[in-house]
């Protein structure tokens, strides 16, 4: 059996009667082939797969709560409708991989209420970004434009992801995220051309959401934090590009549009040095980023504490829906 | 009753569109308040699949405001964004019912908010909008018949889902059989005012805009006596006030300084 241990480290203590079918499993993956729910699989790539996907599925649905914020307080119809759209399509890619989870814990036992309490006792993680605060309306189109850009970046690194499941759900879950960051240029692009306060808004905005967005990707190797999937998530062909890779492909395509608008990122030092053909720029704080991820971020309480009270709050309602269903 | 096709043409008589501009009121605002009030639950439902469910309904609904205060701003009420935006409470039209907080605390903040309020109300006014809304598919001042018309397509699936909602938790639990119930009883003393068309009412008849309040109550009545396991005796009051005559609570100042906020931040510029 493989047992997974802390940050990504295995042991393996397989059987022997497990080598055949491991061996059998890889060549497939190698080949290209997708994994299907039923089929067998070794349990490190279950356990990689249940430990990523469930904590995608629960970012998508913890990521509505940032942007939520600004929901009501859309200021025209259209932008309500729009912002309405957008975090409507988060819950949706939620619950999409909360299935794709639940289908692949279903060995184990566990459901999605296991996922829901791992959440809030800690053990589950959520993405960095959806710790943090949101000040102004201008949040709600860097959300939108830099967050799901981010987002795209990395979800496309898994779009031929070995497991089907989870590789269908991401090519829908992607193709929705292009109209989102499309929705986030569009209340951006606003501000840049409007008055000198929504301007000043805007680069506010980026300012305080620039070291979360290069966090985003995770450490470049599992030195600086301890923890990094990546080498597993490689191995066994869920995704291609490395963390640094795809902060560089992020860099690539959004420092241009930032500079384009006039508009600035906090880190002098930051160029494209031609040589090495890669980004240089500063290191964001990686011991503030586990702080964060351990949810000791500026709302992660905030945030959780809204995720219990709906789900202590409602208790009554899915013990009544326990009850066989009347048509 | 003649058919009016334009907004033009509804401008000429006096009466006619100081009607009709009353009628539209009140159904943007509704919807309006409603969509708000649907937009603070996100991401706090029940289940996932309601929160999904249920901001889609809510974004349809912010769709339907805004085709009637497009219908406003073609009747000369003024551009769409400020009807939403910046009118005070005393000139909203919308039922006081519609503007009751979702439950304790703030969307923002401690959000103790109560799921059979929410099922309660909801079903209520989805029937509401729906015997309204067949009415107004029929009314003489075309552009409304027609967004009427456009509008019950999508609704027919909204009015469903809080019928299975209703339907369900009434048949469940003990508990939630009595949180409905009291929800129920409450919405008797104040959903009063949605049924009423406000001072307007006759000429809205007489002119073909929509059939008369007795006709509304009574299809309503209809359709919820099918579904409410239990409705009351005793007959509808307005307790909270009557929002068709504008008069509202504090409920809606708080919805209105939120939903406006940043729109007040500077209303000239472009956002």
């Amino acid at each position: 059996m493989y047992n997974l241990v802390e940050h990504g480290i295995y042991t393996k203590e397989k059987p022997e009667e497990d080598q055949e079918k491991y061996k059998e499993f890889m060549a497939r993956i190698e080949a290209g082939e997708k994994i299907e729910a039923d089929d067998w699989m070794p349990d490190e790539y279950r356990q990689t797969l249940i430990k990523l996907i469930s904590m995608h599925g629960i970012s998508e649905i913890m990521g509505a709560l940032p942007e939520k914020e600004w929901v009501p307080k859309a200021p025209t119809l259209k932008r309500k409708l729009g912002i309405m759209a957008k975090v409507q399509d988060e819950m949706g890619h939620g619950q999409l991989l909360l299935r794709v989870a639940e289908d692949l814990m279903a060995p184990y036992g566990k459901d999605r209420g296991d996922v829901m309490e791992d959440l809030l006792k800690g053990d589950l993680k959520f993405h960095n970004v959806f710790h943090m605060p949101t000040k102004t309306w201008a949040d709600a189109g860097v959300i939108g434009w830099l967050v799901d850009g981010a987002a795209i970046i990395s979800q496309t690194n898994m779009l031929d992801a070995s497991y089907g499941p989870y590789q269908r759900a991401l090519q829908r879950i992607c193709a929705e995220e292009v109209f989102h960051a499309q929705h986030g240029e569009a209340i951006i692009m606003a501000l840049a051309e409007g008055t000198e306060e929504q301007r000043k808004m805007l680069q506010d905005a980026v300012n305080r959401w620039w070291p979360a967005l290069l966090m985003f990707f995770g450490p470049a190797s599992a030195e600086t934090t301890g923890s990094s999937k990546q080498e597993v998530t490689t191995k066994y062909r869920i995704r291609k590009s490395s963390n640094e890779e795809l902060r560089q492909a992020f860099l690539d395509k959004y420092l241009p549009r930032v500079f384009a608008l006039g508009l600035s990122v906090p880190d002098e030092t930051v160029h494209y040095d031609k040589e090495q053909e890669r980004w240089v720029y500063q290191q964001p704080d990686w011991n503030e980023f586990k702080n964060i991820i351990n949810n000791k971020g500026p709302r992660s309480q905030e945030r959780l504490r809204l995720r219990e009270i709906a789900f202590k709050n409602n208790e009554w309602v899915r013990e009544a829906l326990a009850q066989p269903a009347i048509s | 009753m003649t058919a009016i096709e334009t907004p033009e043409q509804a401008k000429q008589d006096r009466t006619y569109h100081e009607a009709l501009v009353d009628l539209v009121y009140q159904f943007a605002d509704d919807d309006f308040i409603i969509s708000f009030r649907g937009s603070e639950w996100l991401g706090l439902a029940p289940h996932i699949e309601e929160d999904v469910a249920f901001s889609s309904i809510t974004q349809n609904t912010m769709g339907h405001a805004f085709l009637f205060y497009q219908l406003l701003e073609e009747l000369g009420e003024g551009d769409a964004n400020s009807l939403a935006h910046d009118r005070r409470p005393s000139e909203r039209k919308n039922a006081v019912y519609f503007e009751k907080k979702n439950g304790q605390g703030t969307y923002l903040e401690e959000p103790y908010y109560d799921w059979a309020l929410t099922v309660v109300r909801q079903y209520l006014y989805e029937t509401f909008k729906k015997v309204k809304l067949e009415a107004a598919a029929k009314s003489s001042y075309q552009p409304l018949a027609a967004t009427a018309q456009k509008i019950l397509m999508e609704q027919t699936y909204h009015l469903a889902h809080w019928k299975m909602w209703v339907t369900q938790l009434q048949h469940a639990t003990q508990e939630a059989k009595v949180r409905i119930q009291s929800r129920v009883e409450e919405a008797w003393k104040e959903f009063g005012d949605a049924l009423e068309l406000g001072s307007k009412a006759i000429d809205m008849k007489k002119l073909g805009l929509l059939c008369g309040e007795d006709e509304l109550k009574q299809k309503w009545l209809q359709e919820v006596e099918q579904h409410v396991a239990s409705v009351p005796t005793t007959p509808l009051e307005k307790c909270l006030g009557n929002g068709r005559a504008g008069e509202h609570t504090e409920d809606l100042k708080q919805a209105i300084n939120t939903l406006s906020e940043v729109y007040q931040s500077d209303r000239e510029a472009v956002w």
